[in-house]
């Protein structure tokens, strides 16, 4: 699609990110140490605490890869949400409490609590790097998914544009700035996606055969005499040429007809179902529109050059639905019960595509309509990832079970989330900013659907990009409101990536160098050693956004999760619940959950087709989710290790 | 280790891994039941879904009550270092 900046877009936008900044500047003024750089001094108040952890993690992938899932395959985005939220059960009951008893810079202090082992901090200190590195790439994602509908820039200059200014707040204020700015945008995003559902309930539900842009998607019927004659002329319609289906087009899935207009001779893709089962029935064809990558780098819709303005070629917004239940047009407000219960009667159109190659190098990606009906959108197992559930392979439901299990467990193993447990008093403030980040965090979770749904509804998508649908939704609403969700929006994925950032220095300063090389380091050299590593870590997070930039911010955070839970949360609740606990038996657990799950996660199906662009058939491992194993695994070499070598090394037990 | 929030924080993950985990059973083995019309013209999906998400809310409120009932018959051990 084309994307045209509007001035109050732009104006809101820098305007927002202007006084984010300065705030975080002048908030940084006063953290000079490294007590408060990394743990703001422990004297963030529990309630900003709490909406400051909804604030990171609220983050690009709940935002933009949650909405745009849902808006295109409806209920499966969700199960991203109830998994999410799950994870701070895990965090809330189990980890919160000791976690904030036991360290205090870092996830590595609390581990190396009762041992005092340089292997321990090394292992602990890599594995927050990994993570958070791994979590970082989405956030940048979905910057660069914000920027270009808003300014009109191309992705690549949101990630640099975010990276920078990430890299600026980081190093200039550390952990008291990051977590006010959390606590802002946190409590901003939760109450601007309200105010947008509430205007979707209000909107209703409208039939349309077409999106906002006007165009409207023709079908049409053909006789199958017109399609089986020699000369490829369709009899009932005038002028039309039937092209054979040559060229990479014999390769197709689906089955897709080119239809050549003989006078023009424009050329357009439709897709062609049978209206029955009878041999000799007629032929359904619906209007597809196409996007083709020529070998010199040219970009061509539907045939022709795309435009850079309105009005020019371009792909046309989708989003609407042909039937609602009991013939109505339209519906008029809904309340929130009523708003689903339409939905499940009606019909909704999804688009989904197909990428064809052809011998002369270039690609066209096809994309069709798909009539689907309400039921099948509010019901599991129409995304990709979440197919598996209605096959009969053992392997595609174990996938599934394998990635709700890694969201349940990751949540309470993600560092930047961890050292948020340091910016309270005691473990009683910790406790209690967790419930609120729980209360805050689930109302916009169970929003999430109906921003999805509203989306999905609203005749705004972008075929060819699911990480719009939430902003292109606002933006059909209102201009103001568009620019203010996508400002709130990039300044959290700002707020998360410094968040992300300030975990990983922390653990380069505190764990690897300070501890592990034993750098001596004043307190001042410390905060400049880990802004130094702010810098790195916020370069390596640039690139790594600009090369997985096709790639739904919440698949890839699936990923962190996994690697996060089986790396992480073995030895965490280990040290809490098993006293017979040793030094090896932590380190062995940490790097065999982490290389174990990475390497998985490398050599998987999803790795092979969407990083590599391999046939995902070939791909070694036999589902994509490692954690079903990976953190068992990370358990089980625990308590082997553990039993194996002596508990010596214990000082005074905390407890 | 055993302190009362402790205890209390097991038994209430306990409770919420059990729902969380027929939920992901049921969608695992047995998705077609997950379209079937429970409550008002609701199907089981959002049904589960949103109940899953308040639940947790819930949860977290009556911890976060029992938990405050042990700080101060305790005399708030917690607030040390």
């Amino acid at each position: 699609m084309i994307y045209e900046s509007s001035w109050q877009a732009v104006a809101i936008f820098f305007l927002f990110v202007g006084f984010t900044l300065g705030f975080s500047f002048w908030l940084g003024r006063k953290a000079k140490s490294s007590e408060g750089y990394f743990a703001a001094h422990g004297q963030i108040p529990w309630f900003v605490n709490g909406i400051a952890f909804a604030g990171d993690y609220l983050s690009a992938a709940s935002f933009l890869g949650i909405c745009g899932m849902i808006a295109f395959y409806g209920y499966d985005g969700f199960l991203y949400s109830i998994g999410y939220l799950a994870g701070w059960i895990v965090a809330l009951f189990v980890v919160a409490e000791p976690m904030k008893r036991l360290g205090k810079f870092t996830f590595a202090d609390a581990l190396d609590s009762q041992f005092n082992s340089r292997g321990i901090k090394l292992a602990a200190g890599i594995s927050t790097l990994v993570v958070s590195i791994f979590y970082l790439i989405p956030q940048m994602v979905g910057a660069g998914a914000l920027v270009t509908p808003l300014l009109g820039f191309e992705q690549w200059v949101g990630v640099v544009m975010v990276g920078t200014v990430v890299i600026m707040i980081v190093v200039t204020a550390g952990m008291v700035s990051t977590t006010w700015v959390q606590f802002l945008k946190g409590g901003l995003l939760v109450v601007f996606s309200a105010i947008l559902t509430w205007m979707i309930l209000d909107r209703g539900l409208e039939v349309a055969d077409g999106g906002a842009d006007g165009h409207r998607f023709v079908s049409l019927t053909v006789a199958n005499s017109d399609f089986t004659n020699d000369d490829g002329i369709i009899g009932t319609l005038q002028k039309t040429e039937v092209l054979p289906a040559e060229g990479g087009w014999e390769k197709a899935k689906e089955s897709f007809v080119r239809l050549k207009n003989s006078d023009t001779s424009a050329v357009s893709v439709w897709l062609a179902r049978r209206a029955s089962d009878q041999p000799d029935a007629d032929w359904l064809l619906s209007e597809a529109q196409t996007l083709t990558k020529t070998s010199d780098g040219k970009k061509l819709v539907n045939g022709q050059v795309k435009g850079t303005k309105k009005g020019e070629p371009e792909l046309h917004p989708v989003g609407y639905l042909t039937e609602l239940p009991g013939g109505l047009q339209k519906t008029g407000p809904l309340s929130a019960i009523d708003f689903f219960r339409t939905l499940q009667q009606s019909k909704v159109v999804l688009w989904r595509n197909e990428k064809l190659t052809h011998p002369d190098g270039s690609e066209t990606t096809v994309y069709f309509p798909k009539v689907t009906p309400g039921g099948q959108v509010l019901r599991p197992g129409e995304h990709p990832t979440f197919r598996g559930i209605r096959s009969e392979k053992f392997t595609d439901k174990i996938n599934f079970l394998s990635l709700m299990l890694a969201l349940f467990c990751g949540t309470a193993s993600l560092p930047h989330i961890l050292i948020r447990y340091y910016t309270v008093k005691d473990a009683g403030s910790a406790r209690k900013s967790t419930i609120v980040g729980i209360a805050s965090i689930g109302f916009f979770y169970v929003l999430t659907l109906y921003l999805g749904l509203g989306a999905m509804t609203s005749g705004e998508l972008d075929v060819s990009d699911e990480n719009m649908s939430a902003p292109l939704l606002a933006k059909g609403m209102n201009t103001w409101l568009f620019a203010a969700i996508s400002a709130i929006a990039f300044t959290t994925v700002l707020g998360t990536v410094s968040g992300l950032i300030l975990a990983a220095a922390g653990a380069v300063t505190h764990d690897l160098l300070s501890s592990v090389l034993k750098w001596k380091m004043s307190d001042t050299e410390k905060v400049r050693v880990a802004k130094i590593s702010s810098v790195f870590v916020g370069a390596i997070a640039i690139v790594l956004g600009i090369l997985f930039q096709k790639m739904n911010p919440t698949f890839l955070v699936g990923w962190a999760f996994s690697v996060a839970a089986s790396a992480n949360l073995p030895s965490l609740v280990m040290i809490l619940f098993w006293p017979r606990v040793t030094k090896q038996g932590i380190v062995a657990a940490i790097v065999v959950g982490m290389v174990s799950s990475l390497t998985w996660v490398l050599l998987s199906g999803e790795s092979y087709s969407r990083v590599y662009g391999l046939d995902a058939a070939d791909a070694i491992v036999p589902f994509s989710q490692p954690g079903i194993l990976t953190i068992p695994l990370g358990f089980l070499t625990l308590v082997i290790v553990s039993l194996l070598t002596p508990p010596a090394g214990k000082k005074t037990p905390q407890e | 280790m055993a302190s009362g929030s402790s205890r209390y924080g097991l038994i209430l993950f306990t409770v919420y891994l059990l729902f969380y985990g027929g939920f992901v059973v049921i969608n695992a083995f047995a998705p077609d039941s997950m379209e079937k019309t429970l409550l008002s013209g609701l199907n089981v999906a959002i049904v589960y879904g949103f109940a899953l998400i308040i639940g947790a809310v819930v949860l977290s409120a009556i911890y976060g009550v029992l938990c405050g009932d042990v700080s101060r018959t305790s005399g708030d051990k917690e607030s040390q270092p």
